[in-house]
């Protein structure tokens, strides 16, 4: 049952990996939630969930799953858990392994046996009421005698049995998931431009050889501070309408940007930036700020990189009014070209594919807009984004990579 | 199995699924990562779990230019180097200059101690996963002296983070992780309660009516938090204020009394100003 509400929980985008699904049956071997369903909600949260940004999904996907299986053990009966282990282990074994059992006595003798153990581990769990009792046997009978445990017998069943479960898709996903960020952040790396600041603590080699041959010799320790990522940088999101579609590729975005500089600003657009950004997308209408704030607040050496899709209708770039959500006296465009003043170093990263920009009138504009810096929301379009932000003559480069076809 | 279990003191206050989370930590032998708004207990936990469990506690403060490094050792070259010019007989022997880390004295102690590894998210990003291997086998090896440093008792470790930097996944994997929930008003009570055994209860009950009116306030920049409050009832009974004087001094028409203990900023002051004055001229 807990593998089940393993994919459960990934299906509902929690991030759970192997190692934590481990860690979870280690403990509850070890008792350290025993005989009470909170104990079991508490700990299965502190060992699967590593973000309180997930316990929300986390909740809803919990009690979906147990209220099913709480109507699932209300129906049955003793015996019957054999013919769902069975089927449970049918769909984790592999046909070679099948085989295997058959050699081992059949399915009915080792279900026989993981009858009686059942009924061993129901006894013990007399007393609890009758949903600990249920949530007793489904985890810890599962977890105890689930077709990777050693009651299915055989040495190195153990082992083969996990194997199956590493083939499902789910490992080679996190894996392209962990890949995505470590390589944002690898990028944005190359943003960084270093500066000396702060508490002298770091030895200045060649001064204090110099000073400590004039000193006779005698040692002469010379201490510089020590170089930190002095870049300011103000990210600007485009949430809602057609950008749900790339809301995981910005949320990485957004994550490798937020652990990698000191000086982080963001701010939330919605297809266009008008008089107006908010900072908590929960309450865009609440806590609005005017853009010229922003304008005047943050000077020209922050970089500014801009995130969207740019495509919508033209009106609502050209032409005051068409605001999507809401009135402005002012077209987009012209907000866009105050942008571009106030910061120099800007770039647009598109998450659409390069390949379709020519199609989207909207995107034409806005590249026009922002000189051409439009770059699309990749690897490499990130690295050549950053290259653009360092560089002075990044208006030229940019129309050269991504000229128009 | 550790058959002393942590479930609060008498001095903090821990709900049952901190305390689960604790006594997981402490079974399994995994570090347990403890999130939360600033001011929840989070430092202070470990100093609790220490006091209740009788272990000694080892604290590691983190700030953006530790290294995981320091936690284990420091070779200091320049004071051997110095010592040699001066003909100090000290110099022969490497290890006088190695400087023990907080996790190497962990790991020498006879009785399992707690190690707080406080505001992790102060470090650089690499820092955690420098740490991954020294937290997940206990061991570290001294390239100086050759010689393999293995902890007597696998410490129980606590982590806290502001979450001003995301953790490298491989790290969180490795950990138990908490999120300290802001305490609703009947555990705040509880909270008070042992901090201030003799306060009275009107005041008590106005006291946080008024602090939970505060936090509610939308677009605060820093809600008030637990250790404020725990500030501002102090600075109540010292100047003997009375329930009545508080509750005159409703929120709602006025700045609360010493609201400095809970406000941080100016812009909370002048907000809170603001809805002060819409506040009059609405009646």
């Amino acid at each position: 049952m807990l593998v089940k509400f393993f994919f459960a929980l990934r299906a509902a985008g929690v991030p759970v990996t192997l190692s934590e699904l481990l860690m979870l049956l280690e403990g509850l071997s070890a008792r350290v939630a025993w005989l009470s369903a909170e104990q079991f909600y508490y700990f299965a949260r502190l060992a699967l969930v590593k973000d309180e940004r997930y316990y929300d999904r986390f909740d809803r996907a919990f009690a979906e799953h147990f209220k099913g299986a709480e109507r699932l053990f209300a129906a049955l009966e003793p015996q019957l858990p054999a013919e769902w282990l069975r089927a449970m282990s049918e769909r984790l074994l592999s046909d070679q392994e099948r085989r295997k059992v058959a050699a081992l006595g059949g399915w009915d003798k080792l279900i026989d046996r993981l009858r009686q153990r059942l009924a061993e581990q129901r006894e013990r769990h007399e007393g609890g009421s009758k949903w600990i009792g249920t949530a007793g046997t489904s985890p810890f009978g599962h977890a105890g005698y689930h077709p990777e445990g050693s009651a299915l017998g055989g040495p190195g069943r153990e082992h083969r049995a996990l194997k199956v479960w590493e083939q499902r898709e789910f490992r080679n996903f996190d894996d392209a998931v962990e890949l995505g960020t470590r390589n944002l952040k690898m990028a944005l790396r190359k943003l960084r431009r270093f500066a000396r600041e702060g508490a002298p603590e770091q030895l200045d080699l060649e001064r204090t050889i110099d000073a400590t041959a004039r000193n006779a010799g005698l040692l002469d320790l010379k201490l510089i501070p020590e170089r930190h990522n002095a870049v300011k940088v103000l990210l600007f999101l485009d949430v809602g309408g057609s950008m749900d579609e790339h809301v995981r590729l910005c949320e990485e975005m957004f994550s490798a940007a937020r652990s990698e500089f000191k000086h982080l600003e963001h701010f939330y657009f919605h297809n266009c930036p008008y008089q107006t950004l908010w900072k908590d997308n929960r309450s865009p209408q609440a806590q609005r700020i005017a853009t010229h704030e922003v304008l005047r607040t943050y000077g020209a050496d922050y970089r500014a990189i801009l995130v969207g899709d740019a495509s919508m209708s033209p009106y609502e770039i050209t032409h005051a009014g068409a605001g999507i959500d809401q009135w402005n006296d002012e077209a987009g465009a012209l907000w866009l070209q105050r942008l571009s003043r106030a910061f120099p170093h800007l770039v647009w990263l598109n998450p659409e594919p390069s390949e379709r920009w020519q199609y989207t009138a909207s995107i034409r504009i806005v590249r026009e807009l922002v000189g051409g810096r439009m770059f699309p929301l990749t690897i490499a379009g990130l690295d050549q984004a950053i290259a653009s932000l360092k560089r002075r003559d990044a208006l030229r480069q940019a129309a050269i990579e991504y000229g128009e076809a | 199995m550790n058959d002393t279990r942590f479930s609060g003191s008498d001095r903090y206050i821990a709900t049952e699924d901190l305390s689960l989370a604790v006594n997981a930590a402490v079974i399994l032998q995994r570090p347990l990562l403890i999130k939360g708004e600033p001011g929840t207990g989070k430092t202070q936990l470990a100093q609790e779990i220490a006091r209740s469990l009788d272990r000694p506690l080892l604290e590691w403060h983190i700030k953006s230019t530790s290294k995981a490094q320091q936690g284990l050792y420091e070779y200091d070259a320049v004071a051997r180097l110095r010592d040699s010019q001066l003909g100090d007989a000290r110099v022969h022997d490497i290890r006088n200059y190695i400087v023990k880390g907080k996790l190497w004295e962990a790991f020498e102690l006879e009785l399992q101690p707690v190690v707080l590894i406080d505001e992790i998210d102060k470090a650089d990003i690499e820092f955690p996963n420098d740490l991954l291997r020294e937290l997940d086998r206990m061991e570290f090896y001294v390239y100086e002296t050759h010689e393999l440093v293995q902890a007597k008792h696998r410490p129980i470790i606590i982590i806290t983070s502001n979450n001003e930097k995301e953790l490298p996944d491989a790290f969180l994997r490795r950990c138990f992780f908490h999120y300290i929930r802001f305490p609703d008003e009947a555990t705040m009570r509880r909270i008070v309660e042992i901090h201030f055994p003799r306060l009275k209860q009107e005041l008590l009950s106005e006291a946080l009516s008024t602090f939970f009116s505060i936090r509610d306030t939308p677009g605060l920049k820093k809600k008030p938090s637990t250790s404020e409050l725990l500030d501002w009832i102090k600075l109540l009974v010292a100047e003997d204020i009375s329930p009545e004087a508080l509750r005159a001094e409703d929120s709602k028409r006025s700045l609360p009394l010493l609201h400095g203990a809970l406000l941080k900023n100016e812009q909370d002051v002048m907000l809170f100003e603001q809805l002060v004055f819409l506040h009059r001229r609405a009646r």
